[in-house]
């Protein structure tokens, strides 16, 4: 497995405030599924902002899918973030849109044929259990509801990285082990998981997945082993060498 | 196949264009078309005026270039009439004339009867003799001068005018008027640019959300463009098309009160049909510079996001 996604002391801040996000290195391989935990205000949604490219770290490198996307021209940024799907932790539906537009949007902004995205739209709709509620405004949705048409967004297109923020906050305990099955079979399927969430059970869940704990815009990784996954510990190892750190 | 069907007949482009049309909320068109409509109306208004000032003053140009008139001013009745024999055979020889007339002393009595009136005698009054003289289509202005001295010296009661130089106030004036109207055009182009540019920040702005959850979902810059600019594409068509509306019928009323006050200098206003194409291209020119205009701007905001 190789490296999907790199940080190498990564740094965010907001103007001349303080440091959000502080030295972040890490490296997730493809096909990997990682829970991000932290404490509020951790930097657990500023570190997800990064990886689904909706800002921009103020130092450090970040490669996805091997290519450094920091000082990359943002006419190219489009493709990359077709290969991400994203749960938003307010859902960000567009609020003029039924529950089927909303799902069929990434499909239709990559230019898929309109008779051959309705058969994916449908059945992601019926898989999150919406199918009676295609037509259906976000405003007319409950909460929960909202949240899998989020999901069902973010899933549709197959993505190569799924990256979530707090994506079974507002749902009952069976739907959010539904969702996360979900989420393995995308996982299955090759797409590296990111989740961020405060739900331990749910990380239980999971047996297979890695750790990641962020405390006040640092990562916690005591082992190194997101640093210096099993797929690139050696050029890891030496390049953090070179750099001063610890191996 | 019934997909495949639909497919040949583009009927899922069309779904899919009308899927596009949704992803930003149609709501109340507000007064966008109205102002893009009195724009374009003034600005047809400007353009029509600068067209037919234009073209009055190159059939002017036409009609006087070449045009002379000698005036011999000569009390003496019998050496004026020996000036204007001297100067025909002159005139007859010259090869820079293309033609002349003398004008009939009788013409000269009616045309000054209205401030002299009829019961003068012929003779009574010293009456300049004119000649009207067409110089050939090349001549240059040293020739003229040449032409001039010599005239003087075979009748040295002769002053030779410039048909242009009489008409040259009304010239300059409709010269002024023709460049105010084109500088009209300009503004309103301005005008126009400006408010689109305004209209499609505002809408941006308000649209923010929506585009920026798109753009996260992959949507490229031209991709949220485009629906920008066909909105305004709408708004300025409906704008062009009611300018035409009320331009057309206003610019032909006017063209029928001109030829009504049978001047021949105001006739020359009245637009050749090639003209009144130039008017109808307007709006359309119109409609292609608002949504350019709307295109770029948006562009160049979606820029300053990432």
């Amino acid at each position: 497995m190789s490296g999907i996604i790199e940080f190498e002391n990564i740094g965010l801040r907001y103007g001349a405030d303080t440091d959000i996000l502080s030295d972040i290195s890490f490296s997730l391989l493809t096909g990997g599924f990682y829970f991000l935990t932290g404490a509020s205000g951790a930097g657990k949604t500023s570190l997800l902002k990064l990886l689904y490219l909706a800002q921009r770290p103020s130092r450090g490198v970040l490669k996805l899918f091997g290519e450094d996307v920091v000082m990359m021209h943002r006419d190219r940024l489009p493709g990359f973030r077709r290969r991400i799907g994203v749960v938003f932790q307010d859902f960000r539906l567009v609020p003029h849109l039924s529950a089927y537009d909303n799902i069929a949007l990434p499909l239709r902004l990559s230019g898929m044929d309109e008779f051959e995205l309705a058969g994916p739209v449908e059945e992601m709709l019926g898989w999150v259990g919406l199918g009676a509620r295609a037509d259906a405004l976000p405003a007319a949705l409950s909460g929960g509801e909202q949240q899998r048409i989020a999901i069902a967004r973010a899933v549709i297109s197959r993505p190569d990285i799924l990256v979530a923020d707090e994506p079974t906050g507002n749902v009952d305990p069976e739907m959010a082990k539904r969702l996360l099955g979900l989420f393995e079979a995308l996982n299955r399927l090759g797409t590296t998981i990111v989740i961020a969430t405060h739900d331990l059970p749910l990380i239980s869940m999971v047996p297979q997945a890695q750790l990641m704990r962020l405390d006040k815009g640092r990562l916690i990784d005591p082992t190194g082993s997101l640093r210096y996954p099993p797929g690139q510990a050696q050029s890891g190892h030496e390049e953090g060498r070179a750099l001063g750190k610890p191996g | 196949m019934m997909n495949a069907i639909l497919s040949s007949f583009g009927a899922s482009e069309r779904i899919a264009r009308k899927a596009r049309s949704r992803w930003l909320p149609e709501g109340r068109r507000g007064p966008m078309p109205w102002i893009i409509a009195i724009i374009l109306f003034l600005t047809i208004l400007s353009a029509a005026a600068a067209l037919g000032l234009g073209h009055a003053l190159s059939q002017m140009r036409g009609e006087l270039a070449g045009g002379y008139t000698i005036q011999l001013v000569e009390a003496d009745a019998a050496k004026r009439d020996a000036q204007v024999e001297a100067l025909k055979g002159f005139l007859n020889e010259d090869a820079n004339i293309e033609h002349f007339d003398v004008v009939p002393r009788a013409q000269l009595q009616k045309q000054l009867e209205p401030w002299i009136g009829g019961a003068l005698a012929q003779d009574e009054l010293p009456i300049p003799a004119l000649i009207d003289v067409t110089v050939k289509q090349g001549t240059g202005q040293q020739q003229i001068t040449t032409m001039t001295k010599a005239i003087r010296q075979a009748a040295p009661s002769a002053r030779v005018d410039a048909h242009q130089s009489y008409l040259a106030p009304v010239e300059e004036t409709m010269r002024v008027m023709m460049w105010l109207a084109v500088a009209l055009v300009v503004l309103m182009i301005f005008v126009t640019g400006a408010v689109v540019t305004l209209a499609m920040r505002s809408a941006h702005e308000t649209h923010r959300p929506t585009i920026d959850i798109m753009h996260l979902l992959g949507a490229t810059d031209i991709q949220v463009a485009r629906l920008f600019q066909r909105r305004m594409a709408f708004d300025a068509l409906f704008g062009g098309a009611v300018a035409l509306a009320a331009a057309l019928p206003l610019l032909w009323l006017l063209g029928n009160r001109i030829n009504a006050a049978q001047s021949e200098l105001m006739g020359m206003m009245t637009l050749p049909l090639f003209y009144w194409g130039i008017i109808v291209m307007i709006p359309i020119a119109g409609v292609l510079y608002a949504v350019l205009v709307a295109r770029l701007t948006v562009q160049r905001t979606l820029e300053r996001s990432l």
